[in-house]
């Protein structure tokens, strides 16, 4: 610092650098176009985005996962329409997911499968809109991903309407219970439901004893919350939040002699699966999943047998969100008759059409699922309990 | 009884911090850096001993001992490779190469291991069922009352060790005045080292009772008890071992309580706004020397 | 960090500022002439503006830790003020029937004023502490102020404007939500455009190089190079120190509405400590003091992650090498003394040329 040469160096180091970046950039996005001109008429683009590194990198990696199983199956069986599959890295960010957007675009994006996770989400759908490309997000759920959007839909259920349903089930099936919750304040998703659950439950009548919540990075200790719920006799515990703080706070309430039934939601399901998670503590947990990876179903057994077979883990819902979400776009896309050459606003149009105009498939996360105008999707949520290991249907 | 049973926590969760903030005080009284690595040696260490256990099938405490034998490694080679060569040049030089270190860590971490969490299985899962008191109203478990046994051993070891060995009093000179120091005699180099040693050591340690406690493993797992023990040994004042101690302690239990009594949504706000008002009556910590300066 | 003032035509320090001003012109004009012509990619089209804020966020906080001296690791706090009530202010005047540029002015003015208010009510307790208690103070308003975004809900309807901290503002049909608690804001109609975020470089640029040729400059690092003294000879320390906060708060919030009016959404999340510290990064790499350099290392790192992309899983494995690598070449006084020893061997005459352009910088 002290002396000036310290500084022309760093100019010179900085400037390097620079001119390596431009030339990065310049570089790839000439790639790009190149590959697009050679491709056009054989190939379909779909990107994507998520978090692939980070704090969230587990929901981008399953959805990228399950979304390369279908291109393959896809890729295999139609040798006339070719998919080629794109997800960049966003860290769970909105301006990340932006940028990586971006890059797809110059990559010579067609449709998007993304983003995967919901504050990204809005900010990449708010682009895809005034561009005019198709978005269907695998796992988004918030509804202000939609929310003003024609051209933006989801696979996974609205975060309100899964509150509602949690509250329309205990208040039907678990009358009488306290309800104890415990949410993730600083997470858009876990806030959505518990809003909506709360709203819902004070309609049918239900009794919520505890709210307790806790903010996103402190995702230690959950013992004060857990006491919160003991002491105002809490015998159910909704937790609208994903598995891996679910699995510690399972761990602490067993080790304060606290078993209440534990109430999970979507982003319950993969805690099975967890590395060293002891699932006896998982066991009687309900939740309400879309995708049961033990279910007899042809489709689903042949999927998780793929994904094992390739990945070593067993697939969750967010695998299979990606799964479905990349088939959809293909069967739709198939269903407009449109070639891979057309622009990105016509196959928008096309598909926004064919959305909304009576589409309708059959998934890993739901049978017959159709969509309304407002993007969001229409299928039946299961309720499972976990039994020996393995989510049985209620 | 809730009282009682949040004071426990608190007391468990600040041990750890106090472990954490233990690490950051020796390496800043000696090098007057913020290593801002340490919360992710934290993670490396947790890792270790998850994997001595699941894939090495070794007893809980030899993958302890496996994880400090590896994180000292570790912390020798980062304080060589990417500390030392910025030696003398300003800390806020060595405080980004730190933040450098910290990314790398996390990210070399989720290609290692995967973003996957892992489930770490206390250390202490053999003795099985929690202490029960009071017709089962309070609940002790094993990994608090350890962790709080643990802290109180570390802190009674490190001030004999600073104060009683021969390598003890040597960092103790090189952190008062390092020119001085190395005029004495004293290799500042390798006292300097020694000093990492320890404090990953110490993290390792950390790693282990934290993931017993609270079992979810993630790459980023050490970012965030790593920021609240930096907050801890400010708090009992920097470069103190009993400051370390106490600052770690109150801010555990100041967060529990927080979050028990008050709002569980700005438990955060609580304690950074109680450690503000703690600096503003005591500019250098709870237990900080006050440093006259001379022009 | 001598300072080197001549007695010739022009001073070092304005030659410097034209020399400063004459490149940033530049730059924006040569990006916009590429960008018409087509020839920037969409990649390092959508940077155009996130580029000027970090660079915007980068010369303010140098302000603070290179010029007065004094760690900051909260800045990101100040951001998030700004980028809030850019975005409530935004909110509120999108029926006014003001045009779109009046309508960002107003916003980041706003940003600006709020941020700036909450930088001098911080500082004046922070700036009592010193050194490494200084900057954990910041953290931790910094955090405070996340976590109060985190409660707070904001909307609009034919009443006017309510503010709460729970969720039930009791909109009429037709109202909207601004602030949404964790969810941050959301349907934000983004209105920063690359020119706007080019005139917030100029004026940061302005009042930062103005502050630091100024009376109150030097006197501010007079006070960082030795307090003692400057106190000594009764400069009051607090009030320029304070005053370099403020300012240096005031700029952030600037940037901040400019960040939050781009995209259509922001989480609180955001501006976490991990915000404050890559701008931390951007200063420290480009030179404490050296305004010049916090440009170019703000920019720079910005596009790295990105043209790292093509590295996929290893990214922001080699961003952090390259961070390390960095921070030891241009740092390290083993590889200072050999590099300099290397060019004092072999280009002996251009030396002495090199001293007197760098001299002024600092």
């Amino acid at each position: 610092m002290k002396s000036s040469f310290a500084k022309k160096f760093l100019v010179v180091c900085l400037a390097m650098v620079m001119v390596f970046t431009f030339a990065a950039c310049g570089g790839s996005s000439e790639g790009g176009e190149s590959e697009g001109g050679d491709a056009a008429g054989a190939v379909l683009k779909i990107g994507s985005s998520g978090p692939l590194t980070g704090g969230a990198s587990i929901y981008g990696t399953a959805v990228k996962q399950g979304a390369e199983i279908a291109v393959a199956e896809i890729n295999e069986a139609n040798p006339d329409l070719q998919i080629e599959f794109k997800m960049e890295d966003d860290e769970a960010d909105g301006e990340k997911a932006v940028n990586a957007y971006n890059k797809l675009k110059d990559w010579g994006i067609q449709m998007m499968m993304g983003t995967v996770t919901t504050g990204s989400c809005i900010a990449t759908s708010a682009v895809t809109f005034e561009d005019r490309v198709f978005e269907l997000t695998p796992s988004a759920s918030s509804a202000d991903v939609t929310a003003g959007k024609d051209n933006v839909f989801q696979v996974c259920f609205t975060d309100p309407n899964q509150g509602v349903k949690a509250a329309d089930y205990i208040t039907e099936n678990m009358a009488g219970s306290k309800v104890g919750v415990i949410y993730n304040n600083s997470d858009a998703y876990s806030t959505g439901i518990f809003n909506a659950f709360k709203a819902e439950m004070e309609a049918k009548g239900g009794e919520i004893v505890a709210a307790e919540t806790y903010p996103d990075d402190t995702n230690a200790d959950y013992s004060a919350q857990l006491n919160s719920c003991k002491s105002a006799g809490a015998d159910v515990v909704l937790l609208p939040i994903y598995y891996t703080p679910a699995s510690v706070i399972m761990k602490q309430a067993k080790d304060m002699n606290y078993a209440p039934v534990f109430f999970g939601v979507d982003g319950m399901d993969g805690i099975l699966d967890m590395e060293g998670f002891d699932t006896a503590l998982a066991e009687g947990v309900m939740l309400m999943t879309p995708f049961n990876p033990w279910s007899t179903d042809e489709n689903v057994a042949s999927f998780v047998e793929k994904y094992q077979a390739a990945y070593n883990e067993v697939p969750n819902q967010f695998a299979a969100d990606g799964y479905d979400g990349i088939y959809a776009l293909y069967e739709a896309f198939k269903a407009t008759g449109l070639g891979t050459d057309a622009a990105n606003a016509d196959i928008c149009d096309a598909m926004i059409g064919q959305f909304t105009g009576g589409f309708s498939y059959d998934g890993l996360t739901g049978a017959a699922m159709t969509w309304n105008d407002k993007g969001e999707v229409n299928k039946t949520p299961v309720v499972c309990v976990i039994q020996d290991g393995i989510y049985v249907d209620q | 009884m809730i009282f009682l049973s949040n004071l426990i926590n608190g007391l468990s969760l600040g041990s750890v911090y106090a472990i954490i903030a233990l690490g950051y005080t020796m390496v800043y009284g000696i090098s007057k850096m913020l290593n801002f690595a340490h919360g992710d040696v934290i993670m490396v260490g947790a890792y270790i001993s998850f994997c001595g256990t699941a894939y090495l099938n070794l007893p809980a405490w030899a993958s302890v001992i496996l994880a400090m034998i590896v994180c000292t490694a570790l912390g020798i080679l980062i304080e060589g490779l990417a500390y030392r060569p910025l030696r003398g040049t300003g800390s806020l030089a060595v405080l980004i190469t730190a933040i450098g270190v910290s990314y790398f860590l996390q990210n070399a971490a989720l290609l290692i291991w995967g973003s996957a969490p892992k489930v770490f299985t206390s250390v202490f899962d053999k003795l099985g069922n929690s202490i029960s008191l009071f017709d089962g109203e309070l609940t002790i478990t094993w990994e608090a009352l350890f962790t709080l046994i643990a802290a109180v051993i570390i802190m009674v070891g490190m001030t004999l060790f600073t104060g009683k060995t021969k390598v003890g009093k040597a960092m103790r000179a090189v952190s008062e005045d390092n020119g001085a120091a190395q005029l004495m005699g004293i290799n500042v180099n390798s006292t300097i080292s020694m000093t990492f040693a320890i404090g990953s050591a110490l993290a390792a340690i950390a790693g282990v009772l934290l993931c017993s406690s609270y079992p979810a493993l993630m790459p980023t797992t050490g970012a965030m008890p790593g920021i609240k023990a930096f907050t801890a040994a400010v708090f009992g004042g920097i470069g103190s071992i009993p400051g370390a101690m106490l600052g770690g302690i109150l801010i555990g239990v100041i967060e529990i309580f927080g979050r028990a009594f008050i709002s569980s949504e700005l438990s955060d706000a609580i304690v950074f706004g109680v450690l503000i008002i703690v600096l503003l009556v005591k500019p250098s910590g709870l237990l900080g020397k006050k440093i006259t300066e001379k022009v | 960090m001598k300072m080197q003032i001549k007695n010739g035509r022009l001073s070092p320090y304005t030659k410097n500022s034209i020399i400063s001003y004459g490149l940033v012109i530049g730059a924006f004009v040569i990006v916009s002439i590429l960008n018409s012509m087509g020839m920037v990619s969409s990649s390092l089209q959508g940077q155009l503006v996130p580029i000027c804020c970090y660079i915007v966020m980068a010369v303010s906080l140098n302000l603070v830790v290179g010029i007065s001296g004094e760690l900051s690791l909260g800045h990101a706090g100040f951001m998030s003020a700004g980028a809030y009530t850019g975005i409530v202010v935004s909110g509120i005047l999108e029926t006014s029937g003001l045009p779109i540029y009046g309508r960002l002015a107003v916003a980041i003015i706003c940003g600006a004023i709020v941020a700036g208010v909450l930088g001098f009510l911080i500082g004046i307790p922070v700036l009592r502490l010193r050194g490494d208690y200084l900057a954990i103070v910041t953290l931790a308003f910094g955090e405070i102020i996340k976590n109060i975004m985190n409660i707070v809900y904001a909307g609009k309807d034919s009443h006017g404007f309510h503010l709460k901290t729970n969720p039930d503002l009791g909109l009429e049909e037709g109202g909207r939500m601004l602030l949404n608690g964790p969810m941050g804001a959301t349907q934000v109609q983004r209105i920063s455009t690359f020119a706007a975020g080019f005139v917030l470089v100029l004026i940061t640029l302005f009042v930062v190089q103005n502050i630091m040729n100024s009376k109150q400059g030097r006197a501010i690092m007079a006070c960082r190079d030795n307090r003692i003294a400057a106190e000594s000879i009764g400069l009051n320390v607090m009030k320029y120190k304070l005053m370099a906060f403020t300012v240096s708060a005031a700029l952030a919030g600037m940037g901040g509405a400019l960040f939050g009016l781009n995209y259509s959404t922001l989480l609180p999340v955001k501006f976490n400590f991990n915000t404050s510290v890559l701008i931390l990064v951007f200063v420290v790499l480009g030179g404490l003091g050296n305004i010049w350099g916090s440009i170019i290392a703000a920019t720079i790192l910005t596009i790295l992650p990105e043209a790292l992309r093509q590295f996929a899983d290893y990214r922001m494995l080699a961003y952090a090498i390259v961070l390390i690598l960095v921070m030891i070449f241009t740092y390290s006084p083993k590889i200072k003394n050999f590099t300099q020893g290397f060019i004092d061997k072999n280009f002996k005459r251009k030396k002495p040329t090199a001293q007197t352009e760098g001299g002024g910088q600092v």
